[in-house]
């Protein structure tokens, strides 16, 4: 007991003593100190800049000290379209209040507001990212916070534009609730591993909402990817888990909810999927679980092609959709059991809320469309609705085994998070 | 004409039938705005009845009516009139009635609950497809004198534009799978009416998106200023064609 004290105690008085020592520059366009790197030469470590509002162009902020950057009311800091705006290179970096706009565009260096390399610790919190190349750039840094950001470009094509939060090569970094729109891909991860990515709003990207490769053991969680140029991707990436994630109106002839590429050992959990073109598109992912998501209102609801192995769909709520499974090969390595299906047909005798004769999802004629893509101009016709009624009674063409043996009556009471 | 016009559309009025399809489309046009609140389901549900449901009531009612007013034609033709004159007066009269059905029956709905590019679409490609096959009608029923063979005839180029005629299609695009085949096909498909109002619906209801490759193909030719033209064009002369030629046949029967 007195040992804990000794150690509270002790751990206050330092404290007492940083709090004592470390000092508050101002930087204000009409006050002594009149720009901000003026204010980082002066600084020292643990010190605090308050910059007062104002409109500051001073090329490329180079930060190599562990201050605390607190911008006061949103002063501007202005890249004049021609640079990098901050590149933080400490331990302990806090980055908050700031409007960043306009910073360079090049096509050989990744030019960003914030660009932090090789760090720990650091936060950028609360800041607004205006018409910037890459907005948040993280190179081969641990423990860090990107929080309540909000960052908006509107290029036209996917050169002129770099990624909204670009991770590459980091470790356990918190991403939460910033909001990310008309990037080239909203957030980018590339080996980011044990990462927890909750609550972001990324939207009208250009590419993909949300991309990541190599990035193991990360967690994503109540997201919200609308309206992406591609939708979300994920690839070459174990142990991901998706749970509460909102994916909608991703529409377009090559745009996914969520493409998964080689995953394995993975969760997506109570996701909700609407009006994409293809909710789920599935290559090489195996080991996954998918249970209690919601698909309603897509083109296809999951396109399993027949490279996965070993995945799971469970209690999972399909209705409305154009095609719920579409396949390209008939082994079957999956198992659906007690999903709900809008289009399901069969009778449950005994009333336990679970339909006796088994659903088979694949439509036929989405097997033709799979191995012959020209059929789909066929698409609606009367001799369609009449040969998928043919086999639905005798299924010839479609995959014998790919069916729910348990299919429930009734949608599932799925909780989702608050929308 | 426009007395003969006027005389033959009394005579479609006093039957009914008109009145009984314009209900029966404005009923089933309203349920289902009714049954779903997404209008762009909606249109897509009526598709389906404008691509099966207008072609085979036009056609049938065309030829009956056709052969139900032949004493009347009969009668014409031994005033000083000329033939043609009177063949395309019925024409007009009939295709004229099946059209305001139709744009009453569905168009009403649609306007009742807001018009979109798809509503129009479907309003558009409905009334080409009711003239398309009101002259299919005239030409089956000039090539015979007898009634039943003419609604044989009839029904026969129905069955073979929503049916036939897209097992041929499927069975060619499964054949030659390994060809690039989309040109060929918007050959094709212009070849028969009923397929090509059903893709230039498809295309304006922003589903394009999944028929991939292929959609995104002929959303660029359908969708562009010339494939707007080549669909209204060969709808036009799916039109004109055979009313031109039951026209000829008209004019040299022996009645």
């Amino acid at each position: 007991m007195t040992n804990r004290l000794f150690l509270y105690g002790t751990i206050f008085f330092c404290l007492a003593i940083q709090v004592g020592v470390a000092k508050t520059i101002i930087v204000n366009p009409s006050g002594t100190v009149r720009s901000i790197k003026d204010a980082i030469n002066l600084a020292q470590n643990g010190d605090t800049i308050l910059v007062m509002r104002g409109v500051y162009r001073e090329g490329n902020i180079i930060l190599e000290k562990s201050i605390v950057l607190r911008g006061d009311n949103f002063p501007v800091l202005d890249g004049e379209n021609k640079y990098e705006i901050m590149t933080i290179h400490a331990n302990g970096v806090v980055v908050t209040g700031f409007a960043f706009k306009d910073t360079g565009v090049a096509s050989v260096n990744d030019l960003a507001a914030v660009k932090v390399l090789d760090s720990k610790h650091v936060k950028i919190v609360g800041n607004q990212f205006n018409n910037t190349f890459f907005g948040i750039y993280l190179a081969n840094t641990t423990r860090s916070w990107i929080e309540n950001n909000q960052l908006q470009a509107n290029a036209e094509a996917e050169h002129q534009m770099g990624n909204g939060i670009h991770l590459w090569k980091c470790d356990q970094i918190t991403i939460n609730n910033n909001s990310i729109r008309g990037h080239r891909d909203g957030i980018y991860f590339e080996f980011v591993t044990n990462s927890l990515i909750t609550n972001n709003h990324s939207d009208r990207n250009l590419r993909y909402g949300l991309h990541f490769m190599f990035s193991h053991n990360d967690e994503y969680r109540d997201n919200t990817f609308i309206n992406n140029g591609a939708g979300v991707a994920v690839m070459y990436t174990k142990n991901v888990t998706m749970i509460g994630n909102h994916f909608e109106h991703n529409w377009g002839s090559s745009a996914y909810g969520l493409l998964l590429k080689d995953i394995r050992d993975s969760h997506v959990n109570n996701n909700t999927f609407i009006q994409n073109s293809t909710a789920i598109f599935m290559e090489g992912t195996s080991r996954t679980q998918f249970k209690e998501n919601v698909f309603s209102r897509n083109g296809y609801a999951v396109k399993l092609q027949a490279s996965c192995d070993d995945n799971t769909f469970e209690r999972n709520n399909f209705s409305a959709n154009t095609f719920d499974i579409a396949t390209n090969g008939n082994m079957v390595l999956n198992t659906l059991s007690n999903n709900y299906w809008d289009r399901y047909e069969g009778y449950d005798m005994n009333r336990d809320g679970i339909g006796d004769v088994p659903f088979r999802p694949v439509s036929m004629y989405a097997m033709i469309v799979e191995r012959i893509p020209t059929a789909v101009l066929l698409w609606r016709s009367f001799l369609v609705f009449l040969m998928d009624r043919a086999e639905k009674a005798i299924p010839v063409m479609t995959p014998e085994n790919l069916k729910d043996e348990s299919p429930s009556m009734r949608p599932h009471d799925i909780h989702l998070p608050g929308k | 004409m426009t007395r003969v016009i006027k005389y033959v559309f009394y005579d479609i009025l006093r039957t009914r039938f008109i009145l009984l399809y314009t209900i029966f489309l404005f009923v089933s046009t309203m349920a289902m705005y009714q049954l779903d609140s997404d209008s762009g389901k909606v249109v897509l549900s009526l598709v389906n009845i404008v691509l099966m449901v207008v072609p085979l009531v036009s056609i049938v009612f065309t030829t009956i009516h056709f052969f139900n007013s032949y004493e009347f034609i009969e009668l014409m033709l031994a005033q000083p009139i000329n033939r043609s004159v009177i063949f395309l007066s019925e024409y007009v009269a009939v295709a004229f009635s099946l059209c305001f059905a139709y744009i009453a029956g569905v168009g009403i709905p649609i306007a009742m609950y807001g018009f979109n590019p798809g509503g129009i679409t479907l309003l558009f490609t409905g009334t080409m497809l009711t003239m398309v096959f009101v002259s299919l009608a005239f030409f089956s029923s000039v090539l015979t004198r007898d009634k039943a063979k003419a609604i044989g005839i009839a029904l026969l180029f129905w069955f073979y534009f929503s049916l036939i005629y897209d097992g041929l299609l499927l069975w060619v695009v499964y054949t030659f799978s390994e060809y690039p085949l989309e040109k060929v096909t918007v050959g094709l498909v212009a070849l028969n009416p009923v397929d090509l109002a059903r893709i230039m619906m498809l295309l304006t209801l922003d589903i394009s998106a999944l028929m991939g490759y292929t959609g995104a193909f002929y959303k660029d030719f359908f969708g562009s200023y010339v494939g707007m033209t080549f669909s209204v064009t060969i709808l036009f002369l799916w039109i004109l064609l055979p009313l031109l030629g039951s026209l000829r046949i008209f004019s040299k029967k022996d009645l």
